[in-house]
């Protein structure tokens, strides 16, 4: 369904994103995993035709059943596709909603661009029955709300709503539950899977939560530096990860692994600001296995979406 | 950071033209000579003479300094006391800013042509009235622009830290608060510059400000207005040199507010 | 060492109508507990649940609408700031947003000396190279901006500027909740050995109970500026007994509950 080969992003003499290449299918869900400064929502930003006018992609972004290349695509194709065929949830709710319209009217008018010609009536039940699907609670009232009368949590859930107006082949979730609460979070991932589901979309989620990506996905690339530096089944990648990147995540986030001190497994060092990262393997300054060998950098071992990029694996060759 | 190198570049021309007739200008400014009535533009007068042969050049450079000088004078005023007032009415009690807010708009709402009036019929009108004058009319928009960026900053994690940290108010004001909003207040300054500027000729214009002889672009537009239809460059060239600085000020306010703006600064952390 | 007696706190919104009543927002309610010396003490709730606005109090930032906050026996809910010298020296704070909370103007020396500054306590100098040392910051961080860092050095910075005054009580903010995963196990060992080293008592505040669990020995929930409960840790982790931390405790996904096949919809309740 979405078909990603050597996507890259620059800014100027500056590689922010540098050879992504991965797939999704229809009915897919896929995670795309990353800290700060790894260029995970700038490829999602990217694959949507969204980059701001200073930066330039590069490489091959293809969706099932059009035509056209997406990278370089006029900005009148990318329009009519987003929406349409590819549609995306941010992580700020409050900005990604006009502040001055009804949520109601904003949902109608996601389904409208791509209907033209529908009888607004239509539209407008169109619009309170995708409401009803992502459980805006009292719909009958919240639906005549402007977005800041709504909590975080309602508003992401319009945003669902109008990502999801067109029955979308793609939705990219750009960390769509990371400035909500717990409890509300575990309501949202729900109505995404739920959502995509339904449609037999292809899902690529986008965070920094590993159980998030656990929960939710059934593939997982992990991103450090701009690079994918593994991919693979979520099961695979999460309990015998390859890459020693994965391998310090993963530990780092188990709050209940301690060393003999009660000590937290930490990665040491911190995440190089953009432009900063070493030459060769991008994770090299911050691993223990690094050696001479890891200033050339590493090939890809495996295929595009099943792999690793590392000189000495976790675990050894094989 | 176009408007902040085109700006710069009117200001400082100004200001050179400014700081240059204190040592030099092609004639003296105030040379009355009738021999020399309304010449026009030649080798000898770059700009020609003025109805009474003063030489427009000269005039010009020596108005210059003027018109810096009631801006410098207007905006200190106004930055002097707005700014404190300002500062005080964010972190005061809440009756005290909402005190400031509505003096603050009394005085917005008074004319300063009015002011400026009433304190040339008490004092005679001078350079320094229209300078006092102009100078309390700024005084709110310092004080506004002063509390709007201070409460701001007060709400700021970095000031609660600096409370927890045992910082008296006072303290928080001078070490915190003023830092961050100077930036503000400079962009304010570069903008009510301008506006004084004008304000200054205005008032020359009506009389109200400079006085014969001191050179004054306001002034040279009024003497030289029967003119216009006979001699448009005695118009022009004041009028010119307003418009010029009024624009200048402005470019190099918006330039500054582009450079610092502190909601900017720490911005390109590619935060989550 | 700090006693909270029902403790209320609310505050008045504008007036939606021009002379109707302004409506009022009960941030805190009532709410009692004690944190002996030594104690590591967690708060968990979620946005909305009062957790700042007890930050605020404990801190001597705000006051109590009603109810009292004494911190080793002296009253400190009500006091004007000029009278809590007292808990300004004893007590410091770190909030949670590693770059909000450092002045982007000042240079970290002067970041970090400031309690010492605001308490006349003398020798700046070498103190603000102790704690810049006891925090793994170089020595030459002194003389860069908040900018230059990092956010886990930023968070760094804070601890810093928190131990400069030698203090009893450390209360931290939902101090990793900015940072990135790999960072985050990194101050979170960092604020655990500075607990030790320094025998603070620790009041940490955080919304990810997960978080809480690894750091505190015991445990406060609030719902809607309300204890809702409160115990030891790994009781209340385990066994909850109020119906809103059983959902918060099933709401978290875990590495481990996805890997053993936990779904999405077995979060909701």
């Amino acid at each position: 369904m979405l078909a990603v080969d050597r996507l890259g992003v620059r800014a100027g003499e500056l590689d922010l994103v540098t050879e992504v290449s991965f797939t999704v299918s229809a009915g897919e869900r896929v995670g795309l995993i990353g800290e700060s400064g790894s260029g995970k929502s700038l490829t999602a930003t990217a694959l949507l035709g969204l980059l701001p006018e200073e930066l330039t992609a590069s490489g091959s972004v293809r969706v099932a059943g059009v035509e056209h290349e997406l990278v370089g695509a006029p900005e009148r194709l990318l329009t009519k596709l987003r929406g349409s065929r590819l549609a995306m949830v941010f992580q700020e709710p409050m900005t990604a909603l006009n502040p001055a319209m009804r949520v109601i009217d904003q949902v109608a008018e996601a389904r409208e661009v791509h209907h033209p010609g529908r009888d607004r009536v239509l539209v407008e039940a169109d619009a309170l029955r995708l409401l009803e699907q992502v459980r805006l609670p009292e719909v009958a009232t919240l639906a005549r709300a402007y977005p800041h009368q709504l909590s975080g949590g309602q508003r992401q859930r319009v945003l669902l709503a109008m990502a999801l107006a067109n029955d979308p082949d793609v939705l990219v979730c750009d960390e769509p539950t990371t400035a909500l609460d717990v409890t509300v979070q575990a309501q949202l991932l729900e109505l995404i899977l739920a959502g995509v589901a339904e449609r037999g979309a292809a899902l690529l989620f986008i965070t920094h939560d590993l159980a998030v990506v656990a929960t939710v996905c059934e593939r997982v690339l992990v991103m450090y530096g701009g690079r994918v530096v593994e991919a693979g089944p979520v099961r695979e990648v999460l309990t015998e990860p390859r890459h020693h990147y994965t391998r310090g995540l993963l530990d780092a986030s188990d709050l209940e692994s301690t060393d003999e001190h009660g000590r937290l497994h930490a990665i040491p060092g911190t995440v190089p600001a953009a432009g900063e990262f070493p030459s060769g393997c991008v994770f090299r300054t911050r691993c223990g296995r690094a050696d001479e060998q890891c200033a050339d950098l590493p090939p890809w071992t495996g295929v595009p979406d099943h792999g690793h990029a590392c000189w000495h694996p976790v675990g050894g060759d094989s | 950071m176009r408007s902040l190198v085109l700006g710069g570049a009117l200001v400082g021309l100004i200001v050179l033209a400014a700081l240059l007739s204190f040592l030099w200008t092609p004639y003296d400014p105030t040379l009355v000579d009738a021999a020399l009535r309304l010449r026009g533009v030649d080798w000898a007068h770059w700009l020609g003479t003025d109805r009474f042969g003063r030489d427009v050049a000269s005039q010009l450079m020596v108005g210059a300094r003027t018109t810096l000088y009631v801006g410098l004078v207007a905006v200190g005023v106004a930055a002097l006391v707005g700014t404190p007032l300002g500062l005080l009415a964010a972190s005061g009690p809440r009756w005290l800013g909402e005190l400031v807010a509505r003096v603050n708009d009394l005085v917005l709402a008074f004319p300063a042509l009015l002011l400026a009036i009433m304190l040339g019929a008490g004092f005679g009108a001078s350079t320094g009235t229209a300078m006092i004058a102009i100078g309390v009319a700024t005084v709110p928009s310092f004080a506004r622009v002063a509390r709007a960026a201070a409460m701001q900053v007060l709400t700021t994690e970095y000031v609660l830290a600096a409370r927890s940290a045992g910082r008296r108010p006072l303290a928080i004001s001078v070490r915190h608060v003023l830092p961050n909003v100077a930036g503000l207040l400079i962009v304010q300054s570069s903008v009510s510059f301008g506006i004084a500027v004008l304000a200054e000729a205005a008032l020359s214009f009506l009389g109200l400000g400079t006085q014969p002889p001191t050179p004054s672009w306001g002034r040279m537009l009024q003497e030289s207005q029967e003119l216009l239809a006979v001699q448009p460059r005695l118009v022009v060239v004041p009028g010119v040199a307003i418009a010029l600085a009024v624009l200048g000020f402005s470019l190099l306010g918006d330039g500054l507010r582009d450079r610092l703006d502190p909601r900017l600064k720490g911005v390109g952390d590619a935060g989550r | 060492m700090i006693v909270a007696e029902e403790l209320s706190r609310s505050y008045r919104r504008p007036r939606s109508t021009p002379f109707g009543p302004r409506p009022q927002v009960r941030a805190l309610h009532e709410v009692s507990f004690e944190v002996v010396a030594g104690q590591r003490f967690g708060v968990v709730g979620e946005s909305g649940s009062g957790k700042s606005t007890l930050v605020r109090l404990l801190a001597g930032l705000d006051s109590p609408s009603s109810g009292a906050v004494r911190f080793d026996g002296q009253l400190v809910s009500g006091r004007r700031q000029r009278d809590l010298d007292f808990l300004r020296s004893r007590l410091q704070v770190v909030f949670q947003d590693p770059m909000g909370s450092l002045d982007p103007r000042m240079r970290v020396a002067d970041i970090i000396a400031e309690p010492l500054v605001a308490q006349r306590i003398p020798g700046r100098a070498e103190r603000v190279a102790e704690v810049l040392a006891a925090v793994g910051l170089p020595a030459s961080a002194a003389d860069r901006y908040p900018h230059q860092f990092s956010g886990g050095q930023r968070q760094r910075i804070c601890l810093a500027r928190a131990l400069a005054p030698r203090p009893q009580v450390l209360i931290a903010d939902e101090p990793v909740s900015a940072l990135d995963v790999s960072v985050r196990a990194q101050v979170l060992n960092l604020l655990s050995d500075l607990v030790d080293r320094y025998s603070l008592t620790l009041v940490f505040v955080s919304h990810d109970l997960s978080v809480v669990r690894h750091v505190c020995d015991t445990v406060a929930v609030l719902k809607s500026g309300q204890l809702v409960e409160l115990g030891a840790v790994e009781q209340v982790y385990r066994r909850p007994r109020h119906p809103y931390t059983r959902q918060l405790v099933r709401a978290v996904p875990t590495l481990r509950g996805a890997l053993a096949g936990i779904t999405a919809a077995d979060l909701t309740p």
